[in-house]
């Protein structure tokens, strides 16, 4: 019913363009000089199609569950439920009226049901029936008021702006909304387990509060030595350590091959293909790590002699950097070939050979997009949960030898969130803590990223 | 410069033969360019001046479709021979842009880059020497040298030009290739530029591209008048100006076209 009667308003929409426009014409036919394009004059009345739509669905979405709530429960209004009840009335009768009602049918839920049911629809016609009279006055009020003096294209352009304005407050107050909820439930968990014990205790144990029965009182006393972000801090920092210990050489070297050396032919194939490294889902790595790359260099230290675990901060930190060598290798590539041709032809012209003028004339003027590549490979290394979870277990060691299993600040926040969890509960809260931790840290590394990018600009342009 | 009325040729280009790609940029271009003089090249835009004035340092190689053929003599040698080692004959030919471009490093790094890729300076104080005469060459002395570790992309358009003439002539070339050198600058810049080019030709040979044929006159020794590829006619200066053998010379130097 409601995709029928927005199919119908958006008909509605384009037949009040076209008379918009006809009208346009109809004017200029009369030799008159129009303040706007025709369209402009079609797009006006299709603005004022749509705004009272829109303003018309958004209320009736808003109330009309309210308000038909209220009538159906006005019935049990004077017999003394309490809420939990009514509320559970209200759903029986809901659940009745679409037929997957279970229970024992009483008279009374019958009676509700049905009364829905016609609420239901008396909401839905007069829907209807409003929102197309709104749409046909205020269109027809619009057709009424243009002539060849009226102003469409300022209406038409603020519109534009409030849409698209519209458009960017949604993403900030999404962002700033997520940043809140962290904030706060932080906070909270800060509150039973102490600052201290968090950011210096070197024991993380979150398995531990699982044992917690949740109607039990809690005692922060039991989640002494449960909750000490050390070990996993120092896990993701070392993974995304080798991580970048695997992509910047390779992601850079392959960025100058492609941007300086490489052939025009030997660059087409090569990009792209370097690029689809960077569509792999990270969880495809992370199986191969798991179980190629892990098993792999086991065997291999096995051979050696050498104890290596077969979940190993090595095996993750290695195909991680495999998948950002494209990022780096990419971007790189983007910021060389972007330095102007007259710097290379004013080196080569002074006799320097190619290898000369990249290391003294193209790195430098690169430099700043370099590092902002090199530092968003970072940010995917901190950030990045899949491979951790296959291939360098769960466990959080703390550790600084890369051939033993260790954890990291996601994959962690994977191993609290699984199952089932209840809000408010310390594990929970934890997730939080280590989400806001990890955000202050890709902040702060966005941050020392624009400095460095910006001194370098300043000094080279 | 004449030794005893004999003129002295510095390059002689042979046959020579220009190709981007299967379309030819040059046909069977000879000329002489004589040592210690300034030579003009003049002619319509895409007659092939520039394309020319590469070839005399062998720039075309950056370009991969583009082939030379025939024969550049400089002090006798061929440089389109394969025995020629392109990185000494760049330090013995130097060249200047048509747009500024100076590397974006201090003014010092801009001119100490060819000396030091070179390995000419045996100190730190032989290449301060180098940079202070390169710069005082070029008459940018005075202006920079309390800020000789400042950026030579922070300087004006004129100076940015007389920057890259001292990174060029740091290195002591025996050539300058000077493209087009004042198109990018204001009436003021290209005068003192031009008294530079005036000066610099005791030490040096120059070959200027120009557009402006005033500038040709003001500057030049000798001229050559490139068309459609083809080098139409060449000789002194005065001749070219005042005499010109061909009638086409005579059609663009007199502005009729071009």
């Amino acid at each position: 019913m409601n995709l029928i009667l927005f199919t119908f308003i958006v008909l509605l929409g384009f037949t009040s363009y076209y008379f918009g426009r006809k009208k346009a014409y109809t004017i200029q036919s009369t030799k008159k000089r129009l303040t706007a394009l025709p369209q402009f004059y079609g797009y006006y009345l299709a603005i004022w199609c749509a705004i009272p739509a829109f303003i018309i669905f958004s209320l009736w979405a808003i109330f009309e569950p309210t308000i038909v709530k209220l009538l159906v429960l006005s019935d049990y209004s004077n017999q003394g439920y309490l809420d939990d009840e009514l509320n559970l009335i209200y759903e029986k009768t809901k659940a009745l009226s679409r037929g997957q009602f279970t229970g024992e049918i009483t008279p009374f839920i019958e009676a509700s049901a049905e009364k829905y049911l016609s609420l239901r629809s008396i909401a839905q016609s007069s829907k209807v029936v409003i929102v197309l009279s709104a749409i046909i006055a205020s269109v027809a009020y619009a057709y009424k008021r243009i002539s060849s003096n009226s102003r469409t294209r300022e209406p038409v352009e603020k519109f534009l702006n409030a849409v698209l304005f519209t458009a960017s407050l949604a993403a900030i107050l999404t962002t700033v909304g997520i940043v809140f909820s962290l904030i706060f439930q932080t906070i909270d968990f800060f509150k039973v387990i102490p600052l201290f014990d968090f950011v210096f205790g070197t024991h993380w144990y979150p398995a531990k509060a699982f044992v917690r029965d949740s109607s039990e009182a809690l005692d922060p006393s039991m989640y002494s030595d449960t909750f000490g972000a050390v070990p996993i801090f120092a896990g993701t920092f070392f993974i995304a350590f080798i991580a970048m210990c695997v992509a910047i050489p390779i992601g850079l070297m392959s960025g100058i091959y492609l941007a300086e050396y490489a052939s025009y032919k030997v660059r087409q194939y090569a990009k792209p293909l370097i690029e689809i490294l960077a569509g792999i889902p990270t969880v495809v790595y992370g199986f191969f790590a798991a179980l190629t790359v892990g098993p792999f260099l086991k065997e291999l230290g096995t051979s050696m002699g050498l104890e290596v675990s077969a979940e190993s901060a090595l095996a993750a930190g290695g195909v991680m950097g495999i998948m950002i060598i494209p990022f780096i290798s990419s971007l790189s590539d983007d910021v060389i070939t972007s330095v102007p041709q007259s710097l290379r032809d004013g080196s080569y012209a002074m006799g320097a050979t190619k290898s000369e003028t990249i290391k003294r004339v193209i790195f430098p003027a690169a430099l700043p997009g370099i590092v902002g590549s090199i530092l968003l490979g970072v940010s995917r290394a901190i950030g990045e949960t899949m491979i951790v979870v296959m291939a360098s277990g769960l466990a959080a060691n703390l550790t600084l030898n890369p051939l033993e299993s260790t954890s990291t600040i996601t994959a962690q926040i994977v191993v609290i969130l699984i199952g089932d969890q209840a809000f408010g509960d310390p594990k929970t809260q934890a997730a939080f803590a280590l989400g806001m931790s990890l955000f202050l840290v890709t902040l702060c590394l966005n941050i020392v990223a624009l400095r460095v990018v910006k001194k370098y600009r300043e000094k080279y342009e | 410069m004449r030794k005893n009325g004999v003129k002295m040729i510095k390059i002689k280009a042979k046959d020579v033969d220009v190709f981007y790609g299967k379309k030819q940029a040059l046909f069977n271009i000879s000329l002489d360019i004589e040592e210690n003089q300034v030579t003009a090249l003049i002619g319509p835009s895409g007659c092939g001046k520039s394309t020319f004035l590469r070839c005399l340092n062998r720039m075309n190689d950056v370009i991969d479709i583009c082939s030379v053929k025939g024969e550049i003599l400089i002090n006798d040698f061929n440089i389109n021979d394969k025995s020629c080692d392109v990185v000494r004959l760049r330090e013995k030919i130097g060249m200047v842009f048509q747009k500024p471009n100076p590397f974006p490093k201090t003014l010092y790094e801009n001119v100490s880059y060819g000396p030091t890729i070179h390995g000419i300076a045996q100190s730190k104080q032989e290449m301060d020497e180098i940079v202070e005469t390169s710069l005082k060459k070029a008459a940018l002395w005075e202006e920079v040298k309390d800020r000789l570790h400042e950026p030579g992309t922070g300087l004006s358009g004129g100076q940015q030009q007389r920057l890259c003439i001292a990174r060029a002539i740091s290195v002591r070339p025996e050539v300058i290739l000077m493209d087009e050198p004042c198109s990018a600058l204001d009436p003021i810049a290209t005068a003192q530029i031009e008294e530079l080019i005036d000066e610099l030709k005791k030490e040096h040979t120059i070959i200027i591209v120009t557009h402006s044929m005033a500038q040709a006159a003001r500057v030049s020794q000798n001229t050559g008048f490139f068309h459609l590829g083809q080098l139409i006619e060449h000789g002194s200066t005065d001749k070219i100006f005042k005499n010109p053998d061909n009638k086409k010379t005579q059609d663009y130097i007199t502005g009729r076209f071009g």
